[in-house]
């Protein structure tokens, strides 16, 4: 009768199953030495390159310096853009290795799988972020007016929400061709309507419309705020919130949409 | 006791039907061979054993519950042809992380992985294994849960003849310790192993006995040559 109830609740949520097969993830990731450097750096180049670009163009008084408004956005671009890439990668890497199917043989439901993967690289986005935020504060000289802790958790947010869109759309991606070009049709316009290029009220109208139906503009949004005010505003964690809530629901969508059963 | 019932089984690939209506039982606590040619549809068979594979029609039943349904994931082990591990873990890291899915520990994994006799391998990448061993772990990766059914993809290609023999050996061993195993291979030396064979062939289920049967039934002691015979004999009856 136990073991009936326990193989009944085998294939619902369970925190352990999830857990172990975000220690998985992330042992795979350390045996993979070249991508955690380039996963702790490659931002910060990124960053220092912009720094450079900009560092000696004149600013208008009592106006905030290009790179410290551009910089920041990148903070939460950055992740996001790299997140979502390397997760599509591992989970189609998951699936031609025939690994998915098998784990989909196994008591693990396939929300645990989907969230193992988000919580292994939010941990992975967290030490970037630590790296990312260091170095633009100090190196850079990044002017941020909030708490940079405050920095730091909204590019993990972010980064989480590219994990759980690029779960998302490997459920679509047969090959590696079309899953490489999912970063273009999901990624590039969340950054172009984010407000990186023009302020979102400056845009035509129904751009607004979308660019406020796209989770990364809240991302932008919330960081803007850190930049802006010392203290955590209310506006602030609502954006927050709809950033994580919108990963959440990929990560629901995504799970929705990976069959166990296919042809 | 039957582990496994099928009635009526229809499955189509793309365009091409691969499975126009099998039925057949498997006995409980042996092993039964599945053998046929490449492309027979072993594969897409043992898929639907496991539950991956979408089914036209037909009922699939697996210890009394439909095959895929959620209790039946710790109880039905599956290996499919290509190793599907970890390229990137080691032994002991990809057995561990199979084995905790079962709900199974450190010392259920090492067990698992001397089993498939890989003990002097455990903290090499799976990735630095040949080919021959990369199969072994992931069986490994399915007995360390123990499973009351187990269904092996032809889990002996590219094993040199020693090792074959043990594997072949412990298979015997889960049978007779009551675990049901469906083994499936193209070479019919490996036939005479099974406790019963399943024949299969375009599709179609050619014989369902054991290997002495056949024998009788092929008018030959060797084993491929009595199914080429049976082979023969159907196609006689169809012309």
């Amino acid at each position: 009768m136990t073991a009936t109830l326990e193989r009944r609740s085998a294939t619902h949520l369970s925190p352990r199953l999830t857990a172990s097969t975000a220690a998985r993830v992330l042992r795979q990731l350390r045996h993979d030495r070249r991508t955690i450097a380039m996963m702790l750096v490659l931002p910060s180049v990124l960053l220092g390159l912009l720094y450079v670009l900009w560092k000696d163009l004149p600013t208008l008084p009592g106006q905030p310096g290009i790179f410290d408004r551009v910089g920041l956005t990148m903070l939460g671009i950055l992740p996001f853009v790299v997140m979502f890439l390397v997760t599509s990668i591992a989970m189609l890497r998951e699936r031609t290795s025939g690994t998915l199917e098998r784990l989909l043989t196994t008591p693990l439901a396939r929300l645990d799988l989907l969230l193992g993967y988000g919580a292994a690289f939010g941990i992975a986005a967290a030490a970037q972020a630590l790296v990312t935020v260091a170095v633009a504060t100090t190196v850079y000289h990044l002017d941020v007016t909030g708490s940079i802790w405050l920095v730091v958790l909204i590019a993990v947010v972010d980064a989480v929400l590219g994990v759980a869109l690029g779960l998302l759309a490997s459920a679509f991606a047969r090959t590696e061709f079309q899953a490489v070009q999912f970063m273009p049709v999901i990624v590039l316009p969340q950054v172009f309507l984010c407000g990186l290029l023009i302020p979102v009220d400056q845009m035509a109208g129904w751009l607004q419309v979308i660019s406020h139906l796209l989770p990364l503009t809240y991302a932008v949004k919330a960081l803007q705020e850190v930049g802006s005010s010392a203290t955590a505003t209310t506006a602030m964690w609502i954006d927050v919130a709809v950033v994580a809530g919108a990963a959440l629901l990929a990560l629901a969508l995504a799970a929705a949409t990976l069959r166990r059963r296919t042809n | 006791m039957d582990a496994v019932t099928v009635t009526d089984l229809v499955v189509d690939r793309g365009r091409r039907r691969v499975l126009p209506g099998l039925s057949f039982a498997v006995p409980a606590g042996q092993v039964t061979g599945l053998l046929g040619p490449s492309g027979s549809g072993k594969t897409t068979l043992m898929r639907a054993l496991v539950g991956v594979q979408v089914v036209r029609s037909g009922q699939v039943t697996v210890l009394g519950e439909p095959a895929g349904s959620p209790g039946l994931r710790n109880r039905v082990g599956y290996v499919t042809q290509a190793p599907s591990v970890y390229a990137d873990l080691s032994v002991r890291e990809n057995v561990r992380y199979f084995a905790s899915l079962y709900g199974m520990g450190p010392h259920e994994a090492d067990a698992a992985i001397a089993d498939v006799g890989l003990s002097d391998a455990t903290g090499q990448l799976v990735n630095d294994l040949s080919g021959g061993q990369r199969g072994r772990v992931s069986l490994a990766c399915a007995l360390v849960g123990s499973p009351e059914v187990l269904v092996l993809d032809e889990p002996t290609v590219g094993l040199d003849p020693v090792l074959r023999v043990e594997l072949w050996e412990k298979f015997h061993a889960l049978a007779r310790a009551g675990t049901t195993l469906i083994v499936s291979s193209h070479v019919m030396d490996e036939a005479g192993r099974c406790d019963r064979l399943l024949l299969l062939r375009d599709g179609d289920l050619l014989a369902d006995c054991t290997p002495a049967q056949l024998r009788v039934d092929g008018r030959s002691d060797d084993l491929e040559e009595a199914f080429l015979n049976v082979v023969r004999a159907r196609e006689e009856v169809a012309a």
